[in-house]
């Protein structure tokens, strides 16, 4: 008999009810009331420390403007943080700091330097606070940072298009290749995709971990990388639940994954716009052929990915077409948003957290297909063609990658 | 605690609208010779500084270029343009200005808090002569205390250093005797840790404060005998010595020669630096610990009167420290030993300790810069400018 039959069998009266109450809030408003003493009446003389506070302040985002550059910063400290001098390339600067000189725990504020800094040259930032802690921080290259104008957001739209889009779509049409294969080929395109997504999943999560580190501590990146891995894994589950509504007859695992596969590839593609997206606009990589080209070859891997879980299925060419797109679009387009996301406004937080998302829907991805394997053959692993497969998968995406070098 | 001014060896605090060019800023004449008294009845009383009563159309302009920036920026540029203000008015091109005020822009943003703490254009040309008094033989004996203690200095607008002081101020006071003077140094340490005043110059090695290191409530008299004359210095030399020195304990001995110097304005000047972070480099410099602050508030020298600057380097970490005049030479004494001059130069370069007497003239009104000829500690704080006025 589990708890939830007990109150229905024998409803408990409302002291019962009270009770239960009681229970369920007591320790709140215990814990409620010895914050507020301890606010109120200050700390027993033990805790009050003699040391000068722990501070710390980040720079999350350089900004260069004509003679001008901004510095955002956050507080990711335990204490408040008083900004008192600001130094550029080893020699004080007059600056403005809004809305405040000090910044308030897990506040942000924004120093502004009316300086004459010298394109394409590094630059080295050091913030004095009042206690005399420097916080450092530098840009690899000082370039103009782009404005979120039309000619922006035209840019991203027709690089996500270029390289996330089209080349999936591309990808797709290995499609009617794929149809009505011998098993044993297809589990060799299957394997061939796991050793793809593994790559991704791999790429992502790294990816995650370098965007976690540069989170303010206070903000718990790795914390946020955890989250995002399951939270990825959930909705996956999730989305896996809601299609079963859908009725596609007997193609609907197939769907299923291939769904699944499409979403994890497009948290991968937003995660990679924010870094692509915040590295064009601080000057790290330049918009060349050779990227763009590198991210279309890249890409069309992905496409294949998609649908390879797809060869069994046997739906009428014209919904067959229409899935083959939306998958595309889901897959490829969120390169788009996730370039514009990260070229105005970036922040490690949101990398960290649409990185471990995408990384955590990949490798989920990667588990479904395995089982869809092992589910026809128990031997699966030890198939020489299997491991052939997820080995083809995995040095092309490492050879592929070794184009996209900004 | 005897940090109350008055108890300060009856030197009396001087006015900011005292220190532009008196000679010899004391209330007391030196015995060696009537030399002094005598320069200080000669003294001229210098023009008034141009008050910032108008904040000029430039200085309006200069300031709506920060506005956007806010109080602070704000702060710098009027203080700047105030600077300029005698020189610049000539040429003051209207809304076309041909010149690029880039160095408005650099330096520490606001102003130290001068009323409560340390004020450099004070200690400028602030001497501590301690108690007078005579032996029966006629020797002078002069009478000083030195308290060290523990005290939170301002070493540019808004940091706060952990210092260790002598006096509650770093550098420590200015002290000054004539040559063959008994000096007597009454030491006590309340601070938190053991520290000694060890000064340069030739006395017993018993009172080289080296070896008797005073404990925390402790106290020591340093008794010898000022010489020779020149321009020495004294520190503590409690270890770890570095970090004794870093944190403040050291200041300028002065022992003038029995017929004394020429007339001249004196000016105390100790480069130093501080390393916020205590990680070995230098997070500010200055001259007289606060950073560019003869920058914002310049120094107002008399055009054509003999300017004499007692330059002590006590910088740690680095090597060497400098300083360069700008538009003008100065004769160089190194270590004030000599009444010849070493040479006639523009930039002198001390190692850590060493010292020089610097003496120029400067001859028309006017804005000089001076500054470490090292642009990282110049940019970094070590930074002034003379305004001469005629």
């Amino acid at each position: 008999m589990t708890p939830d039959q007990t109150s229905d069998d024998h409803p408990i009266s409302s002291a019962g009810i009270g009770f239960r109450i009681l229970f369920a809030f007591g320790p709140v408003g215990l814990l409620s009331l010895l914050v507020a003493l301890f606010i109120s009446f200050g700390p027993a003389g033990v805790f009050q420390a003699g040391f000068p506070p722990i501070e710390e302040l980040d720079v999350e985002r350089i900004t260069f403007e004509p003679d001008q550059i901004s510095l955002h910063v956050v507080n990711g400290g335990p204490e408040p943080v008083t900004v008192a001098q600001v130094s550029v390339d080893e020699a004080f600067w007059n600056f403005s700091i809004s809305p405040s000189n000090t910044v308030d725990r897990l506040q942000r504020a924004v120093i502004t330097l009316p300086y004459p800094w010298v394109e394409g040259e590094p630059l080295a930032f050091a913030i004095v606070s009042s206690t005399g802690i420097v916080f450092e921080s530098g840009a690899e290259i000082s370039t103009i940072t782009p404005l979120p104008d039309r000619n922006y957001i035209m840019t991203f739209a027709l690089l996500g298009v270029y390289a996330g889009l089209i080349p999936v779509l591309i990808g797709l049409l290995w499609f009617p290749f794929l149809r009505n294969l011998h098993d044993k080929w297809i589990h060799f395109f299957l394997s061939f995709t796991i050793g793809l997504l593994l790559f991704l999943g791999m790429d992502s999560g790294v990816e995650a971990i370098e965007a976690a580190t540069e989170v303010a501590s206070a903000f718990q990146g790795f914390a946020i990388l955890l989250t995002g891995l399951i939270l990825a894994v959930l909705a996956i589950a999730g989305i896996n639940n809601w299609l079963d509504i859908k009725n596609y007859g007997n193609s609907k695992a197939s769907f299923r994954i291939a769904y699944a596969v499409a979403f994890g590839i497009g948290l991968h593609n937003f995660g990679e716009g924010l870094a692509i997206g915040s590295a064009y606009s601080t000057g790290l990589i330049s918009l060349g052929t050779f990227l763009v080209i590198g991210f279309a070859i890249h890409n069309t891997t992905e496409g294949l990915a998609i649908v390879s879980p797809l060869s069994k299925t046997s739906l009428s060419p014209k919904p067959m077409v229409f899935h083959l797109l939306v998958l595309g679009f889901i897959a490829g387009f969120p390169t788009v948003p996730g370039a514009w996301i990260g070229g105005f406004s970036f922040s490690p937080i949101w990398s960290t957290l649409f990185l471990s998302i995408g990384a955590g829907a990949i490798f989920h991805v990667s588990w479904q297909i395995w089982s869809s394997i092992k589910a026809t053959n128990s031997n699966a692993l030890g198939n020489p063609l299997n491991i052939l497969g997820l080995m083809t998968g995995l040095i092309l995406m490492y050879i592929t990658g070794l184009l996209i070098v900004g | 605690m005897v940090l109350d001014k008055t108890e300060k060896q009856d030197i009396e605090p001087l006015n900011n609208k005292d220190i532009d060019g008196s000679v010899t800023t004391t209330n007391e004449s030196i015995s060696t010779s009537d030399y002094y008294e005598q320069l200080a009845k000669k003294a001229i009383p210098h023009p008034p500084l141009k008050q910032s009563d108008g904040i000029s159309r430039r200085g309006l302009l200069k300031g709506s270029v920060v506005g956007a920036a806010g109080t602070a920026g704000m702060a710098l540029a009027l203080g700047n343009s105030q600077a300029r203000t005698s020189t610049t008015q000539d040429l003051d091109f209207g809304e076309e200005d041909l010149f690029d005020h880039s160095h408005d822009f650099a330096g520490t943003v606001g102003d130290i808090d001068i009323d409560s703490d340390f004020d450099p254009m004070v200690f400028l040309q602030q001497f501590d002569f301690g108690t007078k008094s005579k032996l029966d033989n006629g020797q002078t004996v002069r009478d000083y205390n030195i308290v060290a203690v523990d005290r939170d200095i301002e070493i540019a607008p808004g940091v706060k250093f952990p210092a260790w002081t002598y006096n509650g101020q770093v550098p420590g006071p200015t002290i000054r005797a004539t040559e063959g003077d008994l000096l007597r140094i009454n030491f006590s340490n309340a601070g938190t840790h053991p520290h000694t005043i060890h000064f340069h110059g030739v006395h017993s090695p018993k009172m080289d404060g080296v070896f008797e290191v005073i404990k925390p409530g402790g106290q020591f008299m340093y008794e010898f005998e000022a010489k020779p004359w020149g321009l020495h210095l004294y520190h503590c030399h409690a270890v770890p010595l570095k970090r004794h020195l870093h944190k403040g304990l050291y200041g300028t001995f002065i022992v003038d020669p029995p017929d004394g110097r020429p007339a001249a304005r004196e000016m105390i000047m100790v480069m130093n630096g501080f390393s916020t972070q205590f990680d070995g480099a230098n997070t500010f410099y200055a001259v007289n610990t606060v950073a560019f602050h003869y920058a914002k508030k310049p120094i107002p020298v008399r055009v054509g009167q003999l300017q004499r600057v007692y330059l002590t380097n006590l910088t740690e970490f680095d090597l060497i420290n400098s300083f360069h005049l700008h538009a003008d030479m100065f004769r160089l004494y190194r270590t004030g030993t000599s009444m010849d001059h070493y040479e006639i130069t523009d930039t002198v370069m001390l190692c850590q300790g060493e010292r020089a007497i610097l003496e120029f003239t400067l001859p028309e009104p006017g804005n000089y810069m001076f500054h470490a000829h090292q642009s990282e500690f110049a940019e970094l704080g070590w930074m002034g400018i003379f305004e001469a006025h005629e």
